[in-house]
């Protein structure tokens, strides 16, 4: 009998007298606030990512802040030319290899969904976040949030989210915590990570 | 290069050593208040954490109810979506498929993602075996395997060792596996940190093949789940060529949507944060993005056997949060490495007899007594698993699993002894007697007062010296009950009020 077929028989003789439950299972809502935008700029603040928010008109000057002078940058190709304009040195990654990301200091990105109760970015990898190495070997992330993209919590981010994708979900800087407990910043990911975030209106 | 469990002695007599080890219990206790005190505070966080906990248990019950059927699913998922899916009914077959996929790819080294299920199926000894090497990227597994030492957590494997001795072991062992540590290093976290860094970053762009585990696997999409801090997972999981994850069966969550509650449940129990630093989903393979072949071993290992437990299959549930080491006041004492297994402390003292059966080996069968049963483990679990209910039921397995031994142990000889001496009345009021006598002549000679006045032995002899190491012994009283109220018929004399 094949791993499989052993696997399966001793698994269906294991649960052989139990009810399948065929209804998925309906979870607690979660929080909510009356700002989010606000709520999601504290917590993202709280893991000690630097936060700023802007208005539209100031996207390109605070993504050009967000960088100091001398490092190189490296950027999605689908990245929105209003974010662009804020680093026009920067290299448009084509299939960049590890080293070549290695090799620069900063990447800016946008995202797809921002999580107010728990400070998250998440990264869906389409073209304006760029491949998944592209976030995750340079120091130094920036990212773009807009203000319609932020939601309150976790389930109504997973509504959103389409699985089929790869998907990149970021809670502050990279850290550890197994030296003595002690948070640190910065292990293999990103030990900067640099939040804009635009509000819709005005 | 890392050590192995095979061998540890059972859970009294390694604990008996770690108990004298003052480094150890000072780190220990050290750790698990920290991590105490932050998970309190962010679960006090959440409005409706209990009616949140009852939905993580109800997803993960619903997965294990018809566990044939959504494996079927997930296998079927993956594969549309490109990755190429393995079964494994126990460790010898799933080592030999992730060295398969190896030598296919005449790779010399592999990256490790952090994995419980690795480590339980002792992956990197077998890849040794073969002549590939298996570098763990994880902080606290670097220190581990770098140290030769065995993990003794769950969530922070290196929760034994302090920032001085981490030190010492990157001075000696960092240049042995790749890029030396630092002339200058010190012994800030940070810099420790920062060192592990430089040495694995090499490692990291020049893997062509990485090994992980998953935290979840959802069935109707085909998405497996890793959740970490460090980006070291991220690394594993993106840049190399080729991705074999190693799955336990357990791991299934029915439906995308129902991870929602296990994302919110995992990261608060476990390490006290709101979300941790990274989660990576992917489904098979993404063209142009990540690695470019995706192996997936379903993992058995015994996990059929403890579904097939009505009272220990809870333990299944268990999504790895360590939350129920942290809370555990025997774990707080002991450490990890006592439980002589990769799944330490409340859950490893379940888990371990359910995944390898009981009445196999002492080790194992001993793991079910290594509690007090103060139940504050069920109290920490995100999925509520009973672990004290589970750990009864498993004391009542041991003792069954040994009612037919030759050479019974002392507990059971003892047992035996008394139900000779209840099941008959004369034979019982005759050792009554003896026992009215020996009573009288400890009660002169020997011990101490107890409370009430009674005289107590602290001291036994021959075998049964073990029962009084930690426990006196009262005196046998100087007239049997029957005895007695033959001579008073029941009411108090001179004598009873002077004792």
């Amino acid at each position: 009998m094949s791993a499989r077929d052993e696997i399966l028989r001793r698994v269906r003789e294991a649960v052989a007298g139990l009810d399948p439950d065929p209804d998925p299972v309906v979870a607690p809502v979660g929080a909510t606030t009356a700002d989010p935008v606000a709520h999601f700029a504290e917590r993202v603040a709280d893991y000690r990512a630097v936060v700023v928010r802007v208005v539209a008109q100031g996207l390109a000057q605070a993504v050009a802040e967000a960088i100091p002078a001398g490092e190189r940058v490296v950027v999605p190709p689908g990245l929105a030319e209003e974010v662009r304009a804020g680093v026009p040195e920067a290299i448009v990654d084509d299939g960049l290899t590890a080293a070549d990301l290695d090799a620069v200091d900063a990447v800016v990105t946008a995202c797809r969904v921002g999580i107010a109760e728990t400070g998250t970015l998440v990264l869906d990898h389409t073209e304006d976040q760029g491949r998944r190495a592209l976030t995750l070997v340079p120091d130094r992330h920036v990212c773009v949030v807009r203000a319609d993209q932020v939601v309150a919590d976790v389930p109504d981010a997973v509504a959103l989210l389409d699985p089929d994708r790869p998907l990149t979900w970021i809670s502050g800087p990279s850290a550890t915590s197994d030296i003595e407990l002690d948070r640190v910043e910065g292990v293999h990911g990103p030990r900067q990570l640099h939040v804009i975030v635009v509000d819709t209106e005005g | 290069m890392t050590g192995t469990f095979v061998g540890m002695p059972a859970f009294p007599e390694a604990a008996r050593a770690a108990l004298a080890d003052t480094q150890l219990r000072h780190n220990l206790a050290h750790a698990t208040a920290t991590i105490r005190g932050k998970r309190a505070a962010v679960v006090g966080e959440v409005e409706d954490w209990e009616s949140l906990r009852l939905a993580g248990a109800a997803v993960k019950d619903r997965a294990l109810r018809d566990l044939d059927q959504q494996l079927v699913t997930l296998e079927e998922q993956l594969t549309a979506r490109g990755a190429t899916v393995h079964w494994a009914r126990d460790a010898a077959e799933a080592n030999a498929i992730v060295a398969d996929v190896a030598r296919a790819h005449a790779v010399e080294e592999v990256v490790k993602v952090k994995s419980m299920v690795t480590q339980e199926i002792g992956l990197n000894e077998a890849l040794e075996a073969e002549g590939i090497a298996a570098w763990e990227t994880d902080l606290a597994e670097l220190i581990v395997q770098l140290g030769e030492d065995l993990p003794s957590h769950i969530l922070v494997p290196a929760i034994h060792r302090n920032r001085a001795e981490i030190r010492d072991i990157f001075r000696r062992r960092m240049a042995t596996a790749g890029r030396p540590a630092p002339a200058d290093l010190t012994d800030e976290p940070a810099v420790l940190a920062a060192a592990a860094r430089e040495h694995l970053r090499e490692k990291f762009l020049r893997a062509k093949m990485a090994v992980s585990g998953a935290n979840f696997a959802v069935a109707d999409t085909g998405t497996l789940v890793v959740v970490e801090s460090e980006g070291n997972g991220r690394m594993c999981l993106t840049l190399p060529e080729v991705l074999v994850s190693v799955v336990g069966i357990e791991k299934v969550v029915p439906t995308w949507a129902e991870l929602d509650p296990l994302l919110r449940l995992l990261p608060r129990s476990s390490t006290g944060e709101r979300m941790n630093p990274y989660t990576s989903t992917w489904s098979g393979v993404t063209p142009g993005d990540g690695p470019q072949e995706v192996h997936v071993v379903l993992l058995d290992n015994g996990r059929s056997r403890a579904l097939a437990d009505d009272v220990g299959r809870q333990a299944l549930r268990c999504i790895r949060c360590s939350a129920c080491l942290n809370v555990c006041p025997v774990y707080e004492r002991t450490g990890g490495h006592a439980y002589g297994s990769v799944y330490p402390g409340p859950i490893g003292a379940i888990l371990n007899p359910l995944l390898k059966g009981t009445g196999v080996d002492e080790q194992t069968d001993a793991l079910p007594y290594a509690s007090s049963l103060c139940g504050a483990c069920f109290e920490a679990c995100p999925v509520r698993i009973d672990i004290p209910e589970v750990l009864v039921e498993l004391r009542s397995q041991v003792v069954d699993s040994h009612r037919e031994d030759r050479v019974p142990k002392p507990e059971t000889a003892a047992m035996r002894g008394a139900g000779w001496m209840f099941g008959d009345a004369a034979r019982w009021a005759r050792l009554g007697r003896v026992s009215g006598l020996v009573g009288r002549v400890l009660g002169r000679v020997g011990g101490r007062a107890g409370p009430g006045g009674r005289r107590t032995l602290s001291r036994l002899p021959g075998p049964a010296a073990a029962w009084t190491d930690a426990r006196d012994l009262p005196a046998p009283p100087r007239e049997s009950f029957r005895a007695w109220w033959r001579r008073t018929d029941g009411r108090l004399d001179e004598e009873d009020q002077g004792r």
